[in-house]
């Protein structure tokens, strides 16, 4: 068991080295000076030789990867050439905007995907079961941006019941009502992925529900809705849960969009600022971040897997 | 027995076509692509209007007879945009699918024939799964540069990813079939290998990849239109026509209805003829192909 840990957790450093140096070198694959790119054509050769010296880009390219990996580790990510502030703050100013939005969308993927995919397994074969699936495939093929857009036609600009874009914190004046604020661009977010979760839990019932103690259970006379719940739906959701994991990790990117729609202080907004801006330090802090996020959740969920399901064996 | 590759083309035709005729919903969706590739290349033919005619008196027209569909903020006909754009979507989904299956397949199979470069190539693929995907063709964008092309290879390499890893899957099960070891004891090659009994038994599960792929990537690269790093702004592509009709949508809907509903229209139509393309698919693969791509 231990030593599947201690395997499981190499393998996921090797991954972020790995990773750690494409996001490294990416800057260095820019066409043309990195330095020039970020100044523009006005700057002074004095300036130039500044910038390089600061990102210390005059440096052996191995070296240059050594000095960013070990102040990377130590939290220094670099300075934002637009804020000039230290990336790791400004990545920081995002994390309340993104992690809540993160969550409030899978409040939302739980609550409709699991029950909704239960009862489409249940009535297998059934005219709710196809509508059930043909509508999670619909919103599995809808656009985030645009469902977005609608809800802010519908909700904000028609009924006024919720506010269109912008998102002050919960620390300041307002509190815990200015969650409003994430309501519509949550729910825009839980669409495409609670179709997901709906389709993986219906699949997931399926499963377990033809293996061979089902049936005895069904034998043995056990009312069928006990069946459903005790034996199927504990079982099927081990796989569910364990795609909450990387949903949750990949809403903090997939938000990228949503983010823009809403104008949302957050994250992903910053990653799409920062591109523009050829903000490029910001851009590989935060790309080296998520990253991170998404190897440690990955990670944690392989491992607590096998500690749920003894069943589960690794080589 | 190199599965479908011996049967005649008829019943080849048969075996794909024919679940259509007991699935209603998924007959509509091919013919909702066929219209769309009929858009696209009968554009000239079918659009009223060039689709940067601009008509400054008909600025923001609703729908009516003169523009069926109304028009945008420089008056130009949003029916015509919409056919043209067709071409777009159509060129971007080839595009993504043939970048995907061009590096994809070499790499899943040779990751498959040879442990040694496997245990590289999939790594490698591996590190690029720890990027989550729209991040990755954020990234790529940003080292490309803005476009039509560099965003279909932003896109291509995130399914170069699924795609390498459902060959890789499907060649290792091959590699163990009784008839493939008794070739391979036989002497064979192994391009003729490849050739014969591995690829040929790959058409399945990669028309299957392929129409969820061609899917995704209309979504992708609308994300990346919306955002303003996909196609240049004069091109009239669907992602293109929602991102411009954002400030306007109070005045005038019609510009976020039209467009919207031609993405979703396509990615669902994929979809439903991917899923009716698994369901036809050899059972032992069917797990490794699902819809549940990366977005």
């Amino acid at each position: 068991m231990w030593s599947y840990v201690f395997k499981r957790t190499g393998a996921a450093v090797a991954t972020l080295i790995a990773a750690s140096v494409i996001i490294f070198v990416f800057i260095h694959l820019i066409p043309g000076d990195p330095v020039y790119v970020m100044l523009g054509d006005e700057a002074t050769p004095q300036q130039v030789d500044a910038l390089r010296t600061r990102l210390g880009l005059d440096q052996p390219l191995l070296l240059q990867y050594f000095y960013w990996a070990v102040s990377a580790l130590r939290g220094d990510l670099g300075t934002s050439i637009f804020f000039g502030a230290p990336v790791l703050s400004i990545i920081a100013e995002g994390a309340e905007t993104s992690l809540l939005l993160a969550s409030i969308t899978m409040f939302w993927i739980v609550l409709f995907g699991v029950p909704i995919g239960v009862l489409a397994a249940v009535r297998q074969g059934s005219w709710i079961d196809q509508g059930l699936s043909g509508l999670a495939m619909l919103l599995a093929s809808v656009p985030t941006f645009w469902v977005g857009l609608y809800l802010i036609l519908v909700f904000a600009a028609g009924l006024g019941w919720f506010p269109s874009s912008g998102y002050p914190s919960i620390f300041e004046d307002g509190g815990l009502s200015n969650l409003r604020y994430l309501v519509l661009p949550s729910l825009a977010l839980a669409a495409p992925n609670a179709a997901l979760i709906l389709r993986l839990t219906r699949s997931s019932m399926l499963d377990v529900s033809r293996e061979d103690y089902v049936r005895t259970a069904r034998a043995k006379g056990i009312s069928p809705r006990r069946v459903v719940l005790g034996h199927i739906l504990r079982n099927a959701l081990l796989a569910v849960v364990s795609a909450f994991g990387f949903t949750f990790a990949a809403l903090i990117s997939e938000a990228v969009v949503t983010e823009t729609v809403f104008a949302l202080p957050g994250i992903g907004r910053t990653v799409v600022q920062s591109i523009l801006r050829r903000d490029y330090p910001v851009i590989q802090g935060v790309i080296l971040v998520i990253v991170c996020l998404y190897l440690v959740i990955n990670l944690l969920v392989d491992i607590s897997y096998r500690f749920l399901d003894p069943r589960v064996e690794f080589e | 027995m190199s599965g479908r590759s011996a049967r005649s083309q008829g019943s080849w035709l048969r075996t794909w076509l024919g679940p259509f005729a007991s699935r209603p919903l998924a007959s509509l969706g091919l013919l909702i692509l066929l219209v769309i590739i009929a858009f696209a290349i009968f554009a000239p033919w079918i659009a009223p209007y060039a689709p940067e005619h601009i008509e400054p008196v008909d600025r923001l027209d609703p729908p009516g007879a003169e523009h069926w569909l109304g028009t945008d903020h420089f008056g130009r006909d949003t029916f015509s945009r919409i056919v043209y754009g067709s071409r777009l979507a159509l060129l971007i989904g080839i595009g993504v699918v043939a970048f995907a299956m061009l590096t994809g397949v070499p790499i899943g199979i040779v990751s498959a024939l040879f442990p040694g470069a496997g245990r590289v190539l999939m790594r490698v693929v591996d590190v690029l799964m720890a990027f989550p995907s729209l991040l990755l063709a954020l990234g790529l964008i940003v080292i490309l540069g803005q476009g039509v092309f560099n965003a279909i290879l932003a896109i291509g390499v995130i399914y170069l990813t699924t795609t390498a890893r459902i060959v890789y899957g499907v060649a290792l099960r091959l590699r163990e079939e009784s008839y493939v070891e008794a070739a391979r004891s036989m002497g064979a090659g192994t391009v003729w290998m490849i050739r014969k009994h591995i690829l040929p038994n790959m058409i399945s599960p990669l028309l299957v990849q392929a129409s969820f792929v061609f899917a995704f990537a209309q979504l992708g690269a609308a994300a990346l239109d919306f955002l303003g790093l996909g196609a240049p702004p004069d091109v009239p592509s669907w992602g293109n026509m929602l991102a411009e009709s954002r400030i306007y949508i109070t005045r005038a809907p019609w510009l976020l209805l039209y467009p919207g509903l031609m993405i979703v229209l396509t990615a669902f139509s994929l979809n439903l003829v991917g899923d009716v393309l698994r369901d036809q698919m050899d059972p032992r693969f069917r797990e490794l192909v699902g819809n549940r791509q990366r977005r």
